[in-house]
């Protein structure tokens, strides 16, 4: 996100120089956020929508949240996708919230690109919150803030993305990110969850969780849905938890005091194990939601000061 | 039906092997005679040629014409605007419509809206299946007797094997051609764009080149055990164009066309989400365009077809996996290709006869040459003159090019259907 980018749409493309500020911003409201003292005038008079096509309590609530400590009038406005017909009104959505004169759209959508589409038609900023199988920007920056505050720094560190990268807009957006700010990246999962070339995007690829994790300093699930099964793409949970499922056993395999991550909702027994998931001091996945907020805090401050409205 | 002579033009009938300057008489709407130093007959218009090419009006094996069922996508009239401004006199019908053209009365019909618009001659395709739905025969022997020039389920693959089986077989016996969408379903099924880099960099579900050589290679086979002939429309990979290759050397009746986009475009045209590049099937990276490319000069390719497939705005403003597929083609066709031969990889007598008699041959119509006696369907264009493809001015209904912004050299001074000026 350039000082004079509009919206954040998706990490690819996004610089060092870009990446760290945005970062220091963040970690300036974590402090704030425990001290209870974000500024609320930041955003005041300011509309944030949040707009859902696509179920997710986890970032719609951190949007709003972080809305609301920065004094946005805060809307969300979920859209079943059933009752839209297949984005057909996507469009006519911007219109109208161009006509409520938002300042700030924050999108969720099941659709790779919607979110660029709006931004093509709405006066608003527009904030990716996870389109299809393509991004999810804040997801990549609250986890690399996290890896950060425990680490210090992203350069030089490997990071282990494991589970259902295919269908992952998650791992997408981390990939970008991390390979910017210099860590290795290695994707890890059966070779059905692995997409095409994903090695162009500079990771290495592995089937096998022992070599995968070897050595690693950060372990990050992600979430396998039930429909994979359905589809085909792994036979069943029980085989993919025992070749692909975080437990304490694969866990060992990786540099010792190792993080520990997941976007959430977790599948506890299919990619990860209770065990590993409640870590005391290796998983930091409910640090993740924590980061989330303020991350989110920083993203809606920096786009207010430039967006069209700004 | 006045009669006249366009002089001065450079004569190209691919059909004939001619290339070379002369002039061209028509009389009562044929093609009286041609050649150099013919003269200026007594009461006849002379037109003057300018030095410009002079070859057949062209012969479009493969486009989408709206009727009936998508009426304000395109209609037949509006789709005969955008041919003859292209050089287009004979289009091939796909009968994938809504009704599809399963009925005899259907495949009257399109046949008769071509002749209403005076310069657009219709040659339907049936449809394969009944409803082009992939299941049970239709009734292609009656279609045939109405006019059919082949069967094809249009942009849908046949997908069983047994079905593909008894097309070839049945078809065969009525001396028609099968045409294919060369894509199998299971793994095209749901796909967005061509799976590879790009597709995972955009989190676009994907369809593997292979999905494409897998159906040639199966349908090859078919046509080995039927002894039918099968047309692969659209090929669009190296694999399966090396599969053709391997197929007429053997000596099948395996055929197959291509269309603009496949040589003059690839996969990086659908980035920044633009729908108007999302094709069926999709476009490919660039080692695969150039293999199609090579296939027009050596002959693996039969022809060029526009590939035309109105869509309108609501059709693509839309996220890219949710957007139609498909592209509009009829006006570009002609210059897209001429690219081929300025870059030099074509001569322009090979790239009209993929354009003219070659097609006509195909789908079984005399059209596509300039032979004496012949109706007098002409196509006049300028192979310098330049212009750029813009979205919103093409001639027609459809204006969803996937060219937007592409500057071009060769326009269309002039069309004429059966000796009348359509264009120009």
């Amino acid at each position: 996100m350039l000082p004079t980018d509009r919206h954040l749409l998706a990490i690819e493309g996004m610089l060092p120089p870009q990446i760290a500020p945005l970062l220091d911003l963040a970690e300036s409201y974590v402090l704030l956020n425990r001290t209870g003292t974000a500024p609320r005038e930041r955003l005041r008079g300011r509309t944030l929508i949040n707009l859902f096509f696509e179920d997710s309590t986890r970032t719609r609530t951190s949007f709003e949240l972080a809305g609301k400590r920065l004094g946005a009038d805060v809307i969300t406005m979920s859209v079943a996708t059933s009752s839209v017909n297949k984005g057909e009104t996507l469009l006519d959505t911007a219109a109208t919230l161009n006509a409520m004169q938002c300042d700030l759209l924050v999108v969720r959508h099941a659709a790779s690109g919607a979110p660029a589409l709006l931004a093509r038609k709405v006066e608003a900023a527009v904030i990716n919150a996870g389109d299809g199988t393509h991004e999810h920007p804040t997801q990549a920056l609250l986890d690399a803030l996290t890896i950060r505050r425990r680490r210090a720094t992203l350069e030089g560190l490997t990071v282990a993305i494991c589970g259902d990268v295919l269908h992952s807009r998650v791992a997408r957006s981390n990939i970008h990110l991390l390979t910017a700010m210099g860590s290795r990246v290695r994707v890890v999962g059966p070779p059905t969850l692995i997409p095409a070339e994903i090695e162009r995007l500079g990771v290495s690829v592995h089937h096998d969780m022992r070599t995968g994790l070897a050595g690693v300093d950060v372990v990050m699930m992600l979430r396998l849905q039930q429909e994979r099964m359905a589809r085909g793409l792994v036979p069943s949970a029980r085989e993919y938890f025992r070749f692909y499922g975080l437990d304490a056993t694969k866990l060992a395999w990786a540099a010792p005091g190792a993080l520990v991550m997941h976007p959430g909702p977790m599948n506890r027994g299919v990619e990860i194990s209770s065990d590993v998931a409640d870590h005391p001091t290796q998983s930091v996945i409910r640090e993740q939601v924590e980061m989330g907020v303020a991350v989110r805090m920083a993203v809606l401050d920096v786009l207010s000061r430039h967006g069209a409205n700004g | 039906m006045s009669d006249f002579l366009l002089a001065d033009v450079r004569l190209l009938d691919p059909a004939a092997g001619l290339d070379q300057p002369g002039d061209i008489l028509v009389r009562d709407g044929r093609i009286a005679d041609l050649g150099a130093g013919l003269g200026r007959p007594e009461g006849v218009a002379v037109i003057a040629g300018g030095g410009a090419v002079l070859c057949p009006g062209l012969v479009d094996m493969r486009a989408e014409l709206g009727e009936p069922g998508g009426a304000w996508r395109e209609t037949v009239a509006s789709a005969a605007l955008a041919a003859a401004a292209g050089g287009i006199t004979t289009v091939a019908a796909l009968p994938d419509s809504q009704p599809a053209l399963d009925e005899p009365a259907l495949v009257r019909l399109l046949r008769a809206r071509g002749e209403e618009t005076g310069s657009l001659t219709v040659l339907p395709f049936g449809a394969l299946t009944r409803g082009c739905r992939g299941e049970e025969m239709a009734e292609l022997g009656l279609l045939r007797e109405a006019g059919a020039v082949a069967f094809t389920d249009g942009a849908r693959a046949i997908g069983p094997a047994r079905l593909m089986r008894l097309a070839l077989s049945y078809a065969g016996m009525l001396g028609a051609r099968i045409v294919q969408h060369p894509e199998d379903p299971s793994l095209a099924e749901g796909g967005a764009a061509t799976e590879g880099e790009l597709a995972t960099r955009l989190g676009l579900p994907g369809i593997p080149t292979a999905a494409e050589a897998i159906m040639v290679a199966r349908d090859i086979a078919l046509a080995r055990l039927t002894g039918g002939a099968v047309h692969f429309a659209h090929v669009s990979t190296a694999s399966a164009l090396t599969l053709v290759r391997r197929a007429k050397d053997e000596g099948l009746s395996v055929t197959c066309d291509t269309a603009p986009p496949y040589f003059d475009l690839n996969e990086t045209a659908i980035g920044d989400w633009r729908t108007y590049a999302k094709l069926s099937p999709p476009l490919r990276a660039e080692a695969d365009r150039q293999a199609v490319a090579a296939a027009l000069a050596d002959g693996t390719i039969d022809a060029i077809a526009s590939d035309h497939q109105p869509r309108d705005a609501d059709d693509k403003r839309l996220p890219f996996a949710q957007a139609a597929a498909g592209g509009a083609g009829l006006a570009t066709l002609l210059a897209v290709t001429l690219a081929q031969v300025q870059s030099g990889g074509l001569t322009l007598l090979r790239a009209i006869e993929m354009l003219t008699v070659v097609p006509a041959r195909l789908l079984g119509t005399s059209s596509g040459t300039l032979s004496r006696g012949t109706p007098a369907d002409l196509c006049l264009f300028d192979p310098e003159r330049a212009w750029k493809v813009s979205a919103g001015m093409l001639p027609g209904r459809a204006q969803n090019t996937p060219f937007d912004g592409r500057a071009l050299e060769g326009r269309v001074l002039g069309t004429w259907k059966s000796g009348r000026r359509v264009f120009g």
